[in-house]
């Protein structure tokens, strides 16, 4: 069995409206130093896999065919044998 | 010549709410066919046009239309569509269709991050199509928006495409027919609120035309897209 853990973030090239009000939000706290606040998603997934190839080969395929919208979002994961 | 009535095939996925309005629309108000779908048939009831309606089906986890896309009978909603079926996606209708990839591009967050839920304007591009044959390019509809995720983008190259090729029906605009950045409820690119494929058989719009059919909700302007519909299978049939 392996862990898949998966975060998908918008495409660097969109503009992320929930990370500008975010941001703001931040430096209304005095943060000022806090700057391009990103928003993203974090998946974790367990998968029965004979291999960390399989396992990555059955995660990508997740990814892109539901979890990740590549018109607007780019994912990556890592995958560790639990 | 005369035809029989057309038959609207209504989705019902779970967490889909226009679903109703849609079927009122079309069977009380244009009295034409309609019958419900159940998102887990496979059986699309000899429809003659599929409405995916609005609402926030599979609850808009993980992404607007994401999981509808995945429901059984979206698999003879597609094979309908390829084969020249007409399809019209209603609010979340059109993220569904986005996301089925029945048409390009994507459904984002409102730029202003608010659920709009207002009557607004929007022109009509062209009368080119079936869905747009019994209005002036030009007019403007007063139609009611209800969406939180309607911020339409694509690509530039896909932008483009669907300006050269007219594919796109309909902006945001004002009342006099005005584009402008005042007038997009959402930061749709270029003002776009509806579009279609090239085909010309597949059209998803954020707008309700299905809740503005009667005066007495504010606006029958959306009864001329469900009659410009009709009125394309009557052509074909003459």
């Amino acid at each position: 069995m392996y862990l898949s853990t998966i975060t998908i973030s918008l495409r660097p090239s969109i503009l992320d409206v929930q990370g500008k009000a975010v941001e703001l939000g931040i430096h209304t706290l005095g943060l000022s130093a806090v700057s391009n606040v990103r928003i993203g998603k974090s998946i974790h997934m367990n998968v029965e896999a004979s291999s960390e190839e399989e396992a990555k080969r059955i995660t990508e395929e997740a990814c892109k065919k539901l979890l990740a919208n590549t018109v607007m979002e780019d994912f990556s994961f890592t995958v560790k044998k639990i | 010549m005369s035809i029989s009535k057309l038959k609207f095939g209504v989705v019902v996925f779970p967490g889909s709410n226009c679903d109703h309005d849609a079927y009122h629309a079309t069977k009380h108000v244009l009295h034409q066919d309609a019958e419900f779908l159940w998102h887990k048939d496979t059986d699309l009831k000899d429809s003659d046009v599929i409405i995916l309606p609005g609402g926030f089906s599979y609850g808009d986890y993980l992404r607007t239309g994401a999981i509808a896309r995945f429901s059984p009978i979206m698999n003879e909603v597609i094979q309908f569509a390829n084969n020249g079926g007409v399809v019209i996606g209603i609010c979340n209708g059109f993220q569904v269709l986005c996301e089925s990839g029945l048409l390009p591009g994507v459904l984002m967050r409102n730029a202003s991050l608010l659920f709009a839920c207002k009557h607004l304007s929007i022109r009509v591009e062209h009368n080119d199509s079936r869905y747009t044959s019994k209005i002036k390019a030009g007019d403007v509809l007063n139609i009611p928006i209800a969406h939180g995720d309607g911020n339409y983008f694509a690509e530039h190259d896909i932008i483009k495409s669907l300006e050269d090729q007219q594919q796109i029906l309909f902006r945001y605009c004002d009342t006099e027919g005005k584009i402008s950045s005042e007038s997009n409820p959402n930061g749709s690119v270029n003002n776009i609120a509806g579009i279609m494929n090239g085909n010309g058989n597949v059209m998803g719009m954020m707008p309700h035309p299905e809740r503005a059919c009667e005066s007495e909700l504010g606006s029958s302007d959306g009864k001329k897209i469900f009659e410009s519909i009709i009125n394309s299978f009557i052509l074909q049939t003459v």
